[in-house]
């Protein structure tokens, strides 16, 4: 499992590779908040190569959300399969993020 | 009618790093089992990786003791032991459930997700907390 942070135009993306839990929250966490220290505002967390989430993953992309928010940016996530897709739904997480199927339509968003 | 079998026992430390683990050596008694796709791929990571993280974070609080994980496969369904050595608690206090006012919530979500996951999930106290998850094979 890891996280991969590249740049798209103003947008930076995260891929995660892997699974997103307890485990290793706080190192996505950490990751985007270092960007965010920087400066960037825009943010797209791809989940394409993304095993399974737990209810600590999540809950660190409710944390991320509301701490770029307060920096006046944006979080966006792209690419979730049908099980990450119903665990948003169960969770009612899918009315707190804008998500996108692909990464491009994604991008595009912003 | 077959009788029980022990598919998995382990005991693991009371440390995150070993639950990816563990949850990859129950999902592919899953896929041996041929139970549904979905639940070897939603159902049982999360609502074991749920247990576990309880069982160590909040059971074992200390950082001591150790978490069993024993996996038995009936004919009609696959149940999960998850015991830790801490104190009782009441499980269903702890429930949250995604309500609007709760959606913003950072923790909350493991008790949720793991009753929405499985069939059924039991607490029993005897010295240490075992939630038991019991999964449907059909």
């Amino acid at each position: 499992m890891s996280f991969s942070i590249s740049k798209q135009g103003d947008v930076v993306v995260v891929d995660v590779e892997g699974q997103l839990i307890v485990g290793n929250r706080q190192e996505l966490k950490q990751k985007v908040l270092d960007e965010l220290e920087r400066g960037e505002k825009k943010f797209l967390i791809d989940f394409s190569q993304t095993g399974y989430i737990d209810s600590s993953g999540l809950g660190v992309l409710v944390s991320l959300s509301k701490k770029i928010r307060e920096q006046g940016g944006e979080l966006r996530l792209a690419n979730l399969n049908d099980d990450l897709q119903t665990l948003f739904e169960l969770t009612k997480l899918d009315t707190l993020f804008q998500i996108s199927d692909t990464r491009e339509r994604a991008l595009e968003s912003f | 009618m077959a009788r029980p079998r022990v598919a998995l026992d382990v005991e693991i430390p009371s440390d995150v790093k070993y639950i990816e683990h563990v949850v990859e050596l129950a999902t592919r008694q899953c896929r041996e089992l041929r139970l549904p796709p979905h639940k070897c791929s939603l159902n049982v990571p999360v609502a074991l990786s749920e247990a576990l993280s309880n069982a160590i974070l909040r059971g074992n609080a200390d950082g001591k003791g150790k978490v069993r994980i024993r996996a038995v496969i009936r004919d009609d369904a696959v149940v999960f032991d998850i015991t830790d050595e801490g104190p009782d608690f009441d499980m269903d206090a702890k429930r949250v459930e995604p309500t609007p006012e709760n959606v913003t919530r950072e923790e909350g979500r493991g008790l949720f997700l793991m009753h929405r996951l499985m069939d059924r999930v039991e607490h029993i106290y005897k010295g240490g907390n075992v939630i038991r998850l019991t999964l449907r094979r059909e």
